[in-house]
């Protein structure tokens, strides 16, 4: 038998950090179980089958300590945003136990209406106190069927057009809820069921998140996370700093031309570097459009540091420390900072192009390290079905489907096929889809030759043809770019193809807006593919070989 | 009575299990021999047949498991496989859900699709999700392909075409066609062998199946041949990923069906114990050298899923491997084992795995060249493991050799001694495997509160105290055999098989007569493989899974034996699937309808019931100890001399204040100083926490 080990101080502090470690690790599974129990009770086909969802946990400043990695990265910056916002609106004195709040204000929230966020505080008990004390708050945001109005498409003209909008307030007071705001949203919105459905969700996950810190709080004998939180915050400040030392200090440029509603849209960033952060100023962007691509500057934030992210630093977690060092600012009245009441409803297509724009700008510093631009957008496609013979009604339908063209070459990889980036939404069955709504997929199927040559290949895009099913016709809106503007390829790659969108025959159809194909007729999108990267000739052989053995190139 | 042997080919262990006349069980546990795996087996059957003194030509019966099917999906060593689709849909299995499973990383590479797209054929025909011909089977162009298919030499096919899980006879037609060309062509269809809605999914599982039948079919054929060599002339037996049996020739068919054969054994087992012992909460605990498994049993049954992925390559992540739709033991496995490489981030966190040394060249401390540290060097670095103690045969284990390598992997990064590089590595793995345990609970519906953890596999009784602590769990079973516990659960495994069909109908229009004709056919699917081993009677269980319209995941209920649907079915159904998702999520939503998904028909054969035996905490002698140790305690955070005990000398009703380490043959138990052991009368160890000590 021996004495205990003598233990010195400096074990002490080793057994400190790995204490905080063990809890940080901890903290990140209270989220990812709230995000979790969202997708799990979710209606929105977006939240349960694309992960357009997020989930987080705050402290009492309304500062993220984590957040859960979900499908989709606009909820980055807008969602850790949104909780300053809450405590702000609601009033700190008004906060009590037993509250959750909610918007789905697009410049409190995450962009749009479609986006609803729940907010809940979390009370703990303090020893010698009566009163229970704030700890923080948790925050989930879910992508809803419907919020009235015109419905998911760029043609609103306001935002008042794009459905109803919920200003931060009291979902549920001191445990009471409020049962106005439920009936005026059941009267406002489309699916009134599956949209309160997952309201309730969102207040369920919360609730999961809350019960989960608590349980943790008492495991580890904490009062409340504010030491937690520094060390996270500190642990991820000496992260982020290295990682941005990596990049030569600089102001770094880049514009890209997009097809836009109507008229190409230019859009332009200065990324400025220095030891303190990184800094996007979206000067020289075209002026706002008079229809819902346009773009709140929470949204091009979270596209530009997503971006900033992958490129620099993919472990970094995302919270308070990470997320304030990528900083952005826009002149009044450009496409990527609208404001109230410009309509917003389809902001994701420009949004999505911000990631590669900055990449863009970054590669100058880092050329080894950035893709050449991909298809970007998603090809949302939302139609509503319709009885082709109005004498013999057949039940209406909406119909949703997510697709995606090719990512960019990578400096040592081909791009990736008919996958989401910078989005990180999955595509639906086309099974599940036909069991769903009234619509028959004939293809769906890689686009050969779609990717830009290059050392690297781009990704390829696809090919989809479809139409209503027997007796059935069909409105859509067109959410498509990249087809006058392909990606552009880098370091001496080609461009990826440009999109296409037609009727069988071949009459084109508009890339964006609401338009008809009638019963027996098809629509065919071929998808744009990813831009090259390098010197098409330095081509491995064995790959130029494989690609045309593939069908690839032909 | 009979000699019944278990084999568990493992990824780095393979364990052979006898079940001796008295009810308990030998074993052997040697390393897996991945070029030629039943080497491994008939080695260890010998070694363990000389040591038990059994004549190989009494054993009755021989249940095997194995990661064949899976390893060759992973390393990609299957048949020359031809995919035959409709035309449109040529590059479902690589455009996949069309996402990326690491969303920050820009390098990632996603999984190669099992069969290229030069070897994907398509064909001229179409169903509507109802089963209406939209186009017909193309005659002509399907004696071109196959003449294409015969020449191009092929030895395997698969065949998916859309919505075949409604309406399979263009692919019935299709084989019958190739088999006229090509007799000995290995054909899977879809509609057989996967009949799920969900193209990409079912096309994968038809291609994973023929990808491997016809390795699978000749390892059988090996197999039997080589133990009959030996003087074995017992039936042999296959494990399937659903936690039953079948026999050689239904796994020839379904090879698919041999996938997370090993881990369901050990939630058998698991499910077994919970029996015996009376325990209707059970968290199945199983950790080997390569990844932890975590399932729930409730009531004795193992939670089943329909649907799962193998080849996760990165880190274990949702995604990023390849889906098989099966009936199938519904568990989280993740890179959590001894053999996890322990490494450190840009963060300066500790991270353990995904990587695992394996058996080659295995933790540093096996002295076999392995130079990074694993979580075995942790726990002998922090005095669990010790290298007297160890019971894998044919390894030394080497104690300079575990904290050299913490040092330099861990300690060297972050300033720390050895000793604090080896705390770090437990509590990370441990907190890991706790996480993953309450993300699986969640996803599950349960929680945790009141659950008594089963531990099994050569790792986990080295770390279940702690994961006690971290679930908050009150109580933790030890059984005998533990190191092999999938092995032991192979022996008490049922005959069974589980069809399972998709099927939409909704309680709004509910189609009676299809219902009821899906749950006939899929009866008499199961019944006649369950008849392909065993005579004895069955049990029959249905279930439907069911969801409001709109959303996406699907609660299972259950529905009697054998009753008839009728003009109240959809009353039936509804009210039992309200109740279900009341119990999930708290309320139920009014006056949505509710549709079904799938259907399922699992037939088993009755097994007989065990003697049950009551656990009992009350504290006997404690026994003689004569042999300490520092070891860490978790709980007290530092190292404490630890009472050091042989399993084989406790007997029942002892009992043990931690700390302590009991070590037997294929693992070792660490006793936390706030916990008690009790020894139960089969030998079981009951380890629950001292009343008189608080945390």
């Amino acid at each position: 038998m021996s004495e205990p080990v003598d233990r010195s101080s400096q074990a002490d502090a080793s057994a400190r950090v790995l204490h905080n470690q063990v809890m940080w690790n901890r903290l990140i599974s209270v989220v990812e179980e709230q995000a979790l129990a969202l997708v799990r009770t979710a209606f929105s086909t977006s939240v349960r089958e694309a992960g357009d969802l997020s989930a987080g946990v705050f402290d009492t400043a309304g500062r993220m300590i984590a957040q859960a990695v979900t499908g989709t990265p606009g909820h980055v910056n807008t969602m850790a945003a949104a909780v300053p916002h809450f405590i702000n609106d609601i009033g700190p004195e008004r906060i009590f136990p037993g509250d959750v709040y909610i918007t789905n204000d697009p410049w409190k929230g995450t962009g749009h209406l479609h986006d609803i966020t729940v907010c809940t505080p979390v009370f703990r008990p303090v020893s010698g106190d009566d009163v229970d004390a704030l700890i923080g708050f948790f925050a989930s945001t879910a992508h809803v069927v419907d919020v009235g109005g015109r419905g998911y498409g760029p043609d609103a003209k306001e935002v008042y057009e794009e459905g109803i909008n919920i200003p931060i307030m009291k979902l549920v007071d001191r445990g009471s809820l409020n049962h106005d705001l439920v009936n005026i949203v059941r009267v406002n919105v489309r699916e009134s069921d599956q949209v309160i459905g997952d309201i309730h969700g969102l207040a369920a996950s919360n609730e999961t998140g809350r019960r989960r810190l608590l349980d943790m709080l008492d495991e580890f004998a904490l009062d409340d996370l504010q030491d937690l939180a520094s060390f996270v915050f500190a642990r991820t400040d000496i992260a982020t700093q290295r990682a941005i030392a990596s990049v030569k200090a600089g102001v770094y440029r880049n514009e890209m031309v997009v097809d836009g509603y109507g008229e190409p849209v230019t859009l332009a960033v200065a990324i400025t570097v220095t030891a303190a952060g990184m800094h996007a100023d979206f000067t020289g962007t075209s002026p706002v459009c008079p229809l819902g691509i346009n773009v709140p500057l929470g949204y091009a934030h979270a596209y530009f540091t997503y971006g900033m992210l992958v490129a620099l630093a993919p472990e970094l977690p995302n919270n308070f420390a990470s997320l304030s060092t990528f900083t952005v600012s826009a002149p009044d009245g450009v496409i990527l900072n609208a404001t109230h009441p410009e309509p917003v409803s389809v902001r994701h297509v420009l949004g999505h192009f911000v990631t590669d724009l900055c990449l863009g700008a970054i590669a100058q510093a880092i050329p080894d390290r950035v893709p050449a631009e991909g298809a970007g957008a998603i090809w949302n496609f939302q139609a509503s079905a319709r009885s082709a013979d109005p004498s013999d009604p057949l039940k209406p339908a909406e119909i949703l489907m997510f697709n995606s063209g090719g990512t960019g070459a990578r400096p040592r990889l081909d791009g990736l096929t008919s996958t989401a980036f910078p989005s990180g939404v999955r595509t639906m069955s086309v099974e599940a889809t036909e069991q769903v709504g009234p619509i028959i997929i004939w293809r769906k199927e890689i686009r050969p030759d779609s990717g830009g040559i290059g050392a690297q290949r781009g990704g390829l895009g696809q090919v989809i043809e479809l139409g209503p099913a027997a007796g059935y016709q069909f409105d859509f809106s067109a959410m498509f770019d990249r087809i006058d503007h392909p990606a552009r390829g880098r370091a001496g790659g080609g461009d990826g193809a440009q999109g296409k969108a037609y009727l069988d025959g071949g009459t084109p159809f508009a890339g964006k807006g609401r338009q008809v194909v009638l019963a027996n007729r098809r629509l065919v999108l071929e998808l744009p593919g990813g831009g090259g990267y390098g010197d098409p000739a330095k081509r491995d052989p064995d790959a130029v070989e494989n690609d045309r053995l593939q069908g690839y190139v032909t | 009575m009979g000699v019944r042997i278990g084999a568990d080919v493992g990824g780095t262990f393979t364990d052979v299990v006898v079940e001796r006349s008295d009810g308990t069980y030998a074993s052997t546990k040697v390393l897996t021999t991945r070029d030629a795996p039943e080497r491994a087996i008939l080695g260890g059957l010998e070694r363990l047949a000389a040591a038990e003194s059994i004549s190989l030509t009494d054993i009755d019966q021989l249940i095997h498991g194995t990661t064949l099917a899976t390893n060759a999906l992973i390393e990609r060593r299957g048949a020359r496989t031809a995919l035959v689709t409709t035309e449109g849909f040529r590059d479902v299995i690589e455009t996949r859900t069309e996402s990326r499973f690491e969303q920050y990383d820009l390098n990632i590479v996603l999984p190669t699709p099992l069969i290229e797209r030069r070897d994907r054929h398509t064909l001229s025909e179409r169903r509507d999700a109802r089963g209406n011909v939209l186009i017909p089977f193309d005659e002509v162009a399907a004696s071109e392909l196959i003449e294409q298919l015969g020449a191009d030499g092929y030895e395997s096919v698969a065949v998916g075409f859309l919505h075949s899980y409604v309406d399979g006879t263009n692919e019935r037609r299709f084989r019958d066609l190739l088999l006229e060309r090509c007799p000995d062509m290995s054909v899977s269809i879809s509609s057989e062998v996967s009949p799920q809605m969900r193209e990409y999914e079912r096309f994968n599982t038809a291609c994973a199946n023929a990808y491997v039948q016809p390795l699978i079919a000749s390892y059988l054929v090996r197999l039997r041949d080589e133990l009959r060599e030996l003087g074995v002339q017992a039936p042999l037996y296959l494990v399937h990923s659903g936690g039953g049996l079948m026999s050689v020739e239904s796994a020839a068919a379904f090879p698919v069906r041999l996938v997370e054969s090993g881990p369901a054994g050990g939630a058998i087992f698991a499910a077994d114990l919970a029996a015996r012992y009376g325990r209707n909460r059970v968290l199945s605990f199983d950790m080997g050298g390569t990844t932890a498994k975590i399932s729930l049993i409730d009531d004795a049954r193992p939670a089943t899923a329909k649907t799962f992925e193998v080849d996760r390559t990165a880190r274990f992540k949702k995604g990023s491997g390849m889906p098989i739709s099966i009936p199938v033991i519904d568990m989280i496995e993740i890179g959590a084992g001894g053999g996890s490489i322990a490494s450190i981030d840009s963060l300066d966190q500790i991270r353990i795995g995904p990587h695992s040394a394996g058996s080659e060249p295995g933790p540093a401390a096996y002295s076999l060249g392995g130079l990074d540290a694993t979580v075995t060097d942790a726990n002998l670095q922090l005095g669990r493991l010790h290298p007297d103690t160890f019971g894998v045969t044919d390894i030394d284990l080497s104690s300079s050799l575990a904290t050299d390598a913490l040092v330099r992997s861990v300690g060297d990064r972050l300033g720390l001694d050895a000793d604090m590089s080896a705390i770090g590595v437990a509590e990370v793995v441990d907190e890991n495997m706790a996480n993953a345990a309450r993300a699986h609970a969640v996803e599950s519906g349960k929680d945790l509160g009141g659950y008594t953890m089963i531990a099994f596999g050569g790792g986990a009784p080295l770390h279940a105290a702690r994961l006690m602590d971290k679930l908050g769990l009150n109580e933790m079973l030890v059984p005998p055999g533990a190191g092999v516990g999938s092995a032991i659960g192979f022996l008490v495994a049922p005959f069974s098989f589980e069809a399972v069909k998709s099927f939409y109908t909704s309680t709004v229009d509910f189609d009676v007569d299809g219902s009821n004709t899906v749950l006939a056919d899929l009866a008499d699917e199961a019944i006649s493989f369950v008849r392909q081993g065993t005579d004895s009677d069955v049990v029959v269980e249905r279930q439907v899974s069911m969801r409001y319209a709109g959303q996406g995941w699907e609660i299972p209920v259950s529905i009697g034996e054998n009753s008839t649907f009728d003009d109240s079915a959809a009353d039936l159904l509804s009210s039992r699937f309200t109740k279900a998702y009341e119990e999930f999520f708290g309320r139920a939503i009014d006056d949505l309808p509710i549709e079904t998904v799938s259907w399922s028909v699992r037939v088993s054969s009755l097994i007989p019931q065990r003697a049950s035996v009551e656990l009992s905490a009350i504290p006997g002698d404690a026994p003689t100890c004569d042999s300490y140790r520092e070891a860490y305690d978790a709980a007290s955070g530092q190292k404490v001399t630890t009472k050091l005990f042989n399993r084989d000398t406790l007997g029942p009703g002892q009992a043990i204040d931690g700390p302590a380490i009991i070590a037997e043959q294929q693992t070792t138990t660490v006793i936390a100083s706030h916990h008690r052991c009790t020894v139960q009368p089969d030998g079981t160890l009951l380890i629950t926490r001292r009343p008189e000590v608080s945390l």
